[in-house]
């Protein structure tokens, strides 16, 4: 039942084959077997899950809801859930229980999909290993000593081993699609703009963006349908319909023009993840795609740019958390400047200090144009050079990641090597576009995940062409070992 | 030494919309703390800003009064220090690129003469919460009611060389935010708050001295009387051989003195950048264009139609257009009456007279404009005497009905029968035999002088109701026997 698609799960709810209820409780008891050995969630609300499955099940009864209507979903735990926990991975948030719900978790509630709990993350969403937790770093499902990836570490595993349906995540340079490559899930990073950012903590809030991890490209437009679209309360939000990312998963890809970016198949590249992509391209190719090699001259410059413009926003953003109003606060503070120093140091981890002091620094009188401002330059080329290919090839295709997971605690202590995961997945957010990563085989027994990049907006097009692979493919319906005994 | 002193001035404008600048939270002055606020205002993670577009609306306007140019694209930045009232960490403001470009003001002083002061720029901000100090047995309290009300922030040329030309100029700004009505004006409430940018130079000297910023002074007194105690102070120090610290400043109204607050060393470096949760505000000529053509009569314009249309003085033509409601009241009750002149005097003479008294606003007149008109109708008639008509305006003040109902009820309506007149006075010349054998004998300069007593008599007999245009004449006719 856990391996099964969101499609076959509304059938089967609407059959009354199965109820909301038991579904839930299925995924409640995996996630009470499975997870101790993965570290996946950090609330599970089980209280909230059954009484969302005891409403669904009504609503089914009546012959209403969406598809999404009691299958059982994990949020990402920066996604503020009213009355539930939400601690960002944080030790500054251990205690925060929002009053408001965020707009995602909200739509995706409305169409009815049950809450199983908060999937653990990176802290605010900093990292590429969720080896930042607060809550204890996350095991990945295919090798328990392997990192799941970051910063939405958390619910690409419980996804991966069939803990929740699907999850929402939130992609900052790589944050949905990095960890979806390395658990074998399918991930989509929508275009700047199209998910809202309302009730999600802020990291970089030029670049955040929110969007579906689950094991098909189908099940992530299910929720896409339910996520997307425009929201007054998010002033980036784009003012524009959101497509019917279910309608087009079929169109034939004949006629498909591939971009493969030299600059991504360079040096560093673990050759058996190249090995991978190149099969996968192959697959395409025999769908009627054609390719073509294109350049992203400006891609070794997205590392740089990104880690000024992203802790420049981080170290604002982080400012709220102060000890004044909500999160934690030190005992006994001296005066007001020892409270907020305590608080912070007490509060934020390593990586978050470290982010917060780089953007302070960028952003600080003297520095700000040397850094920030060059930054933003940087990026003005890295998008231009995404539009002028874009102009020439309808998706762009390469690896996710350079290698597959790592080994825990292998990268922590070598920062650059740590960002350097990132190389191939920054870009897309400095730019704005969107981009899936897609389960495209293994090396190692480790999953490779191929990333597909297209045009703003396009995100029906990426889904399609992700489908049309899948159907063709069953790397995704790949299951861990682990998950399988329960 | 001979001192030139050079004033800048940020006023930092409350607009009047009736939500928040980033939320929808109602703006409101005295509610219970932290009842008007919303998940934007407390910072909460995960809110975001969205602008106000009422705000964006009054900002234009504004510029289009002030001659400025209007920014097409502005940007709001993020200007980020800690303090335990500004929830987010940062205040939402606009740096590089504000809402409003360079203009300016003439302004006129009290001796009449206009000068020309530059304004930099003015940009939208929202305001941050208040710390209270008091009640919580050694902690702060904090109260977000105010945080993210919107502000507009007019930044000056350092153009202003006196106290008088700067308060001139602040109450032009008043003026003119009034009469937009993007302000309510109120700078008890703080609605309007001034920081006073103020250095000396030998006169003759080009290069500004160093300046001090006294921080938000909230009326136009102490606005000059501020400025009169820094530039004693500054000037003190450089006549000493001294030299001027820059640093903010607070101006104690109290003891009368400017006293440090913090040096430029220790001022925030606060990094501003462009706010990535706020788009760029982009608009078109249209918006600009129709925003202008909403623009009401502004002060100057209003004292210049004063003088053309009704012919008053440039002195009652300003100070009549100087409060939009003053202007108003002005020219309803000149509407009833039809005579600009006698309306000017009596609004800026008996009426701003008994408002002084009870310190109320023209607004809040007991007496209307149309009811002050009709008493006026009753002056220019006849009916009374300007002498009867100020106890009749204190009748209406307090409340007793309109001039007529007065007049009628109290019996003063004017002798204006010249038999009665006649009459009154023939009894007066026989009871007074004396006085007139002396007036008779007396020559024309004399005489002149001595009618008086003989008006004095007439009047008092009547009880003030003789109308003293009819009785003069009347009287030296009588006299001449």
């Amino acid at each position: 039942m856990f391996e099964q698609s969101i499609s076959t799960l509304a059938q089967k709810l609407r059959n009354k084959d199965i109820s909301s209820v038991e579904l839930t409780r299925l995924f409640l008891a995996r996630i009470a077997k499975l997870d101790p050995q993965l570290n996946s969630f950090i609330t599970v609300s089980e209280q909230r899950a059954l009484e969302q499955a005891a409403a669904a099940d009504a609503l089914l009864q009546s012959g209403k809801g969406t598809s999404l209507t009691g299958i059982p979903v994990a949020h990402k735990d920066l996604f503020c859930t009213e009355g539930t926990l939400t601690t960002c991975g944080s030790r500054m948030l251990n205690n925060f229980i929002p009053p408001y719900e965020s707009t995602v978790t909200s739509r995706i509630q409305q169409a009815g999909a049950v809450m199983l709990g908060k999937t653990n993350m990176d802290e605010f969403a900093m990292g590429s290993s969720n080896e930042n937790s607060f809550y204890g770093a996350v095991k990945n499902p295919w090798n328990l000593d392997m990192v799941p990836g970051g910063s939405s570490g958390g619910s690409a595993a419980a996804v991966a081993a069939g803990l929740a349906v699907a999850a929402t995540g939130t992609d900052t340079g790589g944050s949905i699609r990095q960890p979806a490559s390395f658990c074998g899930i399918t991930g989509l990073k929508p275009t700047y703009g199209r998910v809202s950012r309302f009730g999600m903590i802020a990291y970089a809030s030029s670049l955040d963006q929110g969007g579906p991890m689950a094991k098909s490209a189908e099940d992530c437009a299910h929720l896409m349908q339910a996520m997307a679209g425009f929201d007054e309360k998010d002033s980036t939000s784009a003012d524009k319909p959101a497509d019917d990312y279910l309608a087009n998963l079929n169109t034939p890809l004949t006629g498909l023009k591939i971009g493969l970016p030299k600059e991504y198949f360079g040096e560093g590249l673990d050759p058996q993840v190249a090995d991978v992509i190149m099969a996968a391209v192959k697959e395409f190719e025999k769908l009627g795609a054609t390719v073509k090699e294109i350049s992203l001259p400006n891609l070794q410059l997205s590392i740089p740019s990104y880690y000024v413009i992203a802790p420049s926003e981080a170290s604002s953003n982080l400012s709220r958390f102060d000890g004044v109003r909500f999160g934690h606060r030190c005992d006994d503070p001296k005066d007001l400047l020892d409270m907020y120093m305590r608080s912070r140091a007490e509060g934020f981890g390593t990586e978050v200090q470290k982010r917060i002091m780089i953007g302070t620094y960028a952003l600080s009188e003297g520095y700000y144009d040397a850094y920030y401002l060059k930054a933003q330059k940087i990026r003005r080329l890295i998008k231009e050079d995404f539009v002028k290919a874009l102009e020439e090839v309808d998706v762009i295709m390469g690896p996710v990641a350079p290698t597959t997971a790592f080994g825990l605690g292998s990268k922590t202590s070598d920062p650059v090597a740590m960002y350097l995961e990132d190389i191939y997945t920054l870009s897309v957010n400095l730019a704005g576009i969107p981009a899936m990563s897609i389960p495209a085989g293994f090396a190692d027994g480790m999953p490779v995940g191929l990333q597909v990049m297209g045009n703003y907006f396009a995100e029906a097009k990426l889904l399609n062409v992700a489908h049309q692979y899948q159907q063709h493919t069953d790397w995704h319906l790949q299951t861990p070992t682990m998950a399988k005994g329960a | 030494m001979n001192w030139e002193v050079v004033i800048g001035l940020e006023i930092h404008t409350q607009l009047s919309t009736k939500s928040k600048l980033f939320s929808g939270a109602a703006v409101g002055f005295g509610a219970e703390p932290n009842t008007q606020t919303t998940l934007v205002d407390l910072g909460m993670p995960g809110a975001l800003p969205v602008f106000n577009k009422e705000a964006l609306r009054m900002a234009v306007m504004f510029g289009h009064a002030i001659n400025a140019e209007i920014g097409m694209t502005s940007v709001f930045a993020r200007k980020n220090y800690f303090y335990p009232d500004l929830p987010k960490g940062y205040q939402t403001s606009q740096m590089d690129h504000p809402i409003v470009g360079k203009g300016y003001l003439d302004v006129m002083l009290e001796d009449g003469t206009t000068s020309r002061i530059g304004i930099t720029r003015a940009h939208l901000e929202e305001d941050a919460g208040k710390s209270l100090h008091e009640d919580f047995q050694g902690m702060t309290g904090i109260d977000l009611n105010r945080s993210s009300t919107p502000l507009l922030e007019i930044v000056s040329e350092p153009d202003i060389r006196s106290a008088k030309e700067a308060v001139a100029y602040v109450k032009m700004i008043h003026s003119i935010v009034t009469y937009l009505g993007i302000c309510d004006g109120n700078m008890a409430e703080g609605s309007m708050r001034c920081d006073i940018n103020l250095s000396l130079r030998p006169k003759g000297q080009k290069e500004y001295g160093t300046r001090t910023e006294i921080k938000n002074v909230n009326s136009f007194r102490f606005i000059e009387k501020a400025i009169y105690t820094e530039i004693e102070r500054q000037a003190d120090i450089l006549e000493d051989g001294g030299r001027i610290i820059q640093e903010t400043r607070l101006y104690d109204p109290e003891k009368n003195e400017t006293r440090s607050m913090r040096s430029k060393e220790d001022a925030n470096d606060y990094r501003y950048f462009p706010c990535p949760d706020l788009l760029p505000v982009v608009l078109t000529q249209e918006y600009v264009d129709n925003i202008k053509a909403t623009l009401p009569e502004l002060p100057s314009q209003k004292a210049a139609r004063f003088q053309s249309e009704h012919g008053l003085s440039e002195y009652d033509a300003n100070v009549l257009s100087s409060s939009r409601a003053m202007a108003d009241f002005f020219e309803n009750a000149n509407n009833v009456v039809k005579d600009p002149k006698l309306t000017a005097n009596w609004v800026m003479g008996e009426l701003s007279k008994l408002l002084n008294q009870e310190q109320l606003d023209i607004e809040n007149s007991p007496v209307s404009a149309q009811t002050f008109g009709e008493l006026l109708v009753r002056i220019k008639d006849n009916t009374i005497n300007g002498k009867t008509a100020k106890d009749v305006l204190q009748a209406m003040w307090d409340g007793e009905g309109s001039a007529d109902a007065i007049i009628e009820a109290k019996g003063l309506k004017q002798v204006t029968d010249t038999g009665a007149i006649e009459a009154m006075i023939q009894t007066i010349l026989d009871a007074n035999a004396t006085q007139v054998e002396q007036y008779r004998a007396a020559d024309e300069d004399k005489q002149k002088k001595m009618i008086g007593f003989f008006v004095g008599q007439v009047m008092k007999a009547s009880q003030g109701k003789a109308n003293p245009g009819l009785v003069n004449p009347i009287l030296v006719k009588m006299l001449k026997g």
